[in-house]
C-alpha cells in the first residue's frame, strides 16, 4: 500500500494526476496520434492499443476506439447488472476481476493505464479496509451495544427523544466509522432499543437506513465515495472535513425536521416499557481508541502524511486487544476487511476507466457543468443524484470524478453530496436494486415502495438543496485551498 | 356460544385496548390477542444493506437480525398483553402490511378492538392515523374504537360551519 498524498491537479491540464489525452486536438487527429498537438502538453504521446498492437499501426482508429468503448462498456455493465444480481452467490469480484482482466488483454485499457488505476486506488482501498476492520472491533468491544443502552436509558420512554438520540448516534457513527457501521451494526441495536422501549421501531430503523447516506458526507472516512473523491480532490483531511461540516449538519437537520412530520402517528403512539435499568459499561479503551483515531486523522494531515495510517493504527490496537483478549480472531479480521469487495472496487475501478478513457468522458463531458458558482454546484449535485439512482453511486463517482476534478474541489465535493444523499430515493439505494429486490421478493413482505419513496421525495431534494448552499458558503468562507 | 373477540396490539397503544378487553367482554369471552410485525422495518434494512454494492456476504445483512429481534419483541408484548389480561386467551403473531392483516384477522369474529394512534390531542379524523383509518373502513365485524388515554374535551372540536 501506497501511502501518500497525491499532488493537487492542476486544472484544465491534468485530470486527478493523470495523463491528458487529447482526442479531438485537431482534424483527422484521432487516438492513437502520436503526439498531443495541445500547447500546453506539447510532446507527450499517448495511444490506443487493441489487440495488442498499437493504434497508430491500424488503419481505422476510430472503429478501434469504438470498439473499445464498446467492450467496455458491456463489460462495465455486466459487471454492475451482476454486483447487483450476485448469481450463484458469487462475490461481486468473481466476475469484476476478470472483466478487467479481458480489458487490459484486450488492449481496451493499456496495462500502464490500469496500474495507474490500481495505484491511485490502492491507498484507497487500503483505508477503506482499515476502516471496515476498525468498526467491527468496535463492535466487538461492545461499542454498539453501549451505545443502544444509553439511547435506551436517555429516552426515557420518550420516542421523540429515542429519535433525536438515534440521529446523534447514527451521524456520529456513520461519519467517524463509515456507513458500513451504521447499516450492518447500528440499525440491529437501534430496533433492539426500541423494541425494549416499547416504541414503535419503524421511525428509528428508517432513520439509520437515511442517515447512512446523508450522514456519510462529513469525513473521507464516512463512505468510499469520499475516499474516492478526497484522493481527487487534493484536498488535505481537515479541509475536507471543514467544507463538508456545515452541509453535513444541513442535511441532517432537514432530515429531522422530515422524519418528524413524517412520522408523527409513530413518534406520538408513545412507548411502554419502563426505562432507566443499570448504567451502560462504557467500552472505554474502543472510545478512547476511536478519538485517538480521529486525532490521529488530524495529526497526520497537517504533518503531510497520509491519514490512511491513522485508521491503521486505530485499527492494529483494537485487533492486538482483541486478539489477546480472545475476542476475535485472525480470520475473523480478515473477514472483516471484506478482501473480496476491496478487489471488487479496484476491478470496478479499471472497468470504469476504461469506459470513461474511451470515449464517455468526451459524451458526458457536455453534461457536466464547469466552474464552482452555486448553481452549477447545484447543477452537478442533481446530475451526481440522478447517475447514482440508475445504478449505483460508487459508479456514479468513478464516472463523475475524473470529469470534474478540472474544475477544483468545490465540484468533486458537489458531486459527493448528490452521489451520498442521493441513493435516500429508493430504499435499497438505486434503481437498478430496487427493480432486482422487487423481482426476487414479490410475494414476501417488502418495504411499501409508495410510503418509501414518498419519504424519499420529501427528504431527498430538500436535504440536497440545503447541503448545497451550505456547500457554496462554505467554499465561499473557506476556500477550496 | 361465547363471543369472539379480537384485540389489536401495538406498541405505545395496546393497554388502553387489552383494559377495553376486560371492561366490555364477558369473562368467558374468547379473546384473542394480535400483534403484525410491519414487514417493511426488516425490508428496509434489507434495502439499505442491497444498497451497499459490492459488499457481498449475505450473512451481514442486518435485515435477518431484525426479523429474530422483530419476532422476540413481539412474543414478550403479547406476554405483557396476556399478563393485563389476565384471562385465558390466544396469541397470534402475523408479519407483513398491518392494516391488511389486521382486517383479515378480523374476519368472522364478533367484536375488533383497536386504538386511535393519530393526533390525540383533538376530537376529529386526524385521531386516526393511516393504518387504523383503514382498518376501521374496512373491517368486516364490529369495531370497538377506544382512545389510549382520557380522551380530549369537547371544547377540542372544531366550531360547526356558519349556516347558509
Amino acid at each position: 500500500m501506497t501511502l501518500r498524498q497525491r499532488p493537487r491537479p492542476i486544472a484544465g491540464l491534468t485530470r486527478n494526476g493523470r495523463r491528458v489525452r487529447c482526442r479531438k486536438s485537431s482534424a483527422g487527429v484521432t487516438p492513437g496520434a502520436a503526439t498531443c498537438v495541445c500547447p500546453l502538453v506539447r510532446g507527450i504521446s499517448f495511444g490506443v492499443t487493441w489487440g495488442g498492437s498499437s493504434a497508430t499501426d491500424r488503419k481505422d482508429p476510430i472503429l478501434n476506439t469504438q470498439l473499445a468503448e464498446t467492450l467496455s462498456a458491456v463489460l462495465l455493465v455486466l459487471v454492475l447488472v451482476c454486483a447487483v444480481v450476485r448469481p450463484f452467490g458469487w462475490p461481486e469480484a468473481v466476475v469484476a476481476v476478470p472483466a478487467a482482466g479481458l480489458l487490459i488483454a484486450t488492449g481496451a485499457i493499456s496495462l500502464d493505464d490500469a496500474l495507474d488505476e490500481v495505484q491511485r486506488l490502492g491507498p484507497v482501498v487500503g483505508f477503506l479496509a482499515a476502516v471496515l476492520v476498525l468498526a467491527q472491533l468496535c463492535d466487538d468491544e461492545g461499542l454498539f451495544q453501549a451505545c443502544g443502552a444509553w439511547m435506551a436509558r436517555t429516552a426515557a420512554g420518550r420516542p421523540r427523544r429515542l429519535l433525536a438520540l438515534v440521529f446523534m448516534a447514527a451521524s456520529a457513527i456513520t461519519a467517524v466509522l463509515s456507513l458500513d457501521a451504521t447499516v450492518v451494526l447500528l440499525t440491529p441495536v437501534v430496533f433492539a432499543t426500541a423494541a425494549r422501549l416499547g416504541a414503535r421501531p419503524r421511525p428509528h430503523v428508517y432513520a439509520c437506513t437515511h442517515l447512512s447516506n446523508t450522514a456519510s458526507l462529513l469525513l473521507p472516512v464516512s463512505n468510499l465515495t469520499n475516499l474516492l473523491a478526497f484522493a481527487a480532490s487534493g484536498l488535505s483531511f481537515t479541509r475536507f472535513a471543514a467544507l463538508m461540516a456545515l452541509p453535513w449538519v444541513a442535511a441532517i437537520a432537514v432530515e429531522y425536521v422530515v422524519f418528524r412530520r413524517f412520522f408523527a402517528s409513530d413518534l406520538d403512539a408513545g412507548a411502554q416499557a419502563p426505562a432507566g435499568g443499570e448504567p451502560p459499561r462504557l467500552p472505554m479503551f474502543a472510545l478512547v481508541t476511536v478519538a485517538c483515531t480521529l486525532a490521529g486523522f488530524v495529526l497526520t494531515s497537517v504533518v503531510g502524511v497520509d491519514p490512511a495510517w491513522a485508521a491503521l493504527g486505530g485499527a492494529l490496537a483494537l485487533a492486538v486487544r482483541g486478539l489477546l483478549r480472545r475476542r476475535t480472531t485472525p480470520r475473523a479480521l480478515l473477514g472483516a476487511a471484506s478482501v473480496p469487495f476491496l478487489a471488487f472496487v479496484l476491478a470496478l475501478g479499471v472497468v470504469v476507466r476504461a469506459v470513461v478513457d474511451n470515449g464517455l468522458d468526451e459524451a458526458l463531458g457536455h453534461l457536466v457543468p464547469e466552474g464552482s458558482g452555486l448553481w452549477e454546484l447545484l447543477a452537478l449535485a442533481g446530475l451526481a443524484a440522478v447517475l447514482a439512482n440508475v445504478i449505483n453511486n460508487l459508479p456514479a463517482v468513478l464516472v463523475l470524478l475524473p470529469l470534474t476534478a478540472p474544475s477544483g474541489p468545490g465540484a468533486v465535493l458537489a458531486v459527493l453530496l448528490g452521489v451520498n444523499i442521493g441513493p435516500n430515493l429508493t430504499y435499497a439505494g438505486s434503481l437498478a436494486t430496487l427493480l432486482w429486490r422487487r423481482i426476487v421478493h414479490a410475494h414476501e413482505g417488502e418495504v411499501e415502495l409508495k410510503e418509501f419513496t414518498r419519504l424519499g421525495v420529501y427528504a431527498v431534494p430538500a436535504s440536497l438543496g440545503a447541503a448545497v448552499l451550505a456547500l457554496w458558503g462554505s467554499l465561499a468562507v473557506i476556500g477550496g485551498g | 356460544m361465547p363471543m369472539s373477540v379480537v384485540v389489536w396490539i401495538v406498541e405505545g397503544t395496546w393497554p388502553a385496548c387489552v383494559d377495553a378487553a376486560r371492561a366490555h367482554t364477558s369473562t368467558d369471552a374468547d379473546v384473542a390477542l394480535l400483534h403484525v410485525t410491519p414487514a417493511d422495518v426488516p425490508g428496509a434494512a434489507h434495502g439499505a444493506f442491497a444498497g451497499l454494492l459490492g459488499r457481498g456476504h449475505r450473512e451481514r445483512d442486518p435485515g435477518t437480525r431484525l426479523e429474530h429481534l422483530a419476532a422476540a419483541s413481539a412474543q414478550e408484548l403479547l406476554q405483557s398483553a396476556a399478563d393485563r389480561l389476565g384471562r385465558p386467551c390466544t396469541r397470534t403473531e402475523r408479519t407483513g402490511r398491518v392494516e391488511r392483516e389486521v382486517v383479515a384477522a378480523a374476519e368472522g369474529r364478533d367484536l375488533l378492538i383497536l386504538a386511535r394512534d393519530g393526533d390525540r390531542t383533538h376530537l376529529g379524523p386526524h385521531s386516526l392515523g393511516p393504518a387504523s383509518r383503514f382498518v376501521v373502513d374496512h373491517a368486516p365485524c364490529p369495531v370497538l374504537l377506544v382512545w389510549p388515554e382520557a380522551s380530549p374535551g369537547l371544547s377540542t372540536m372544531p366550531p360547526p360551519p356558519p349556516r347558509p
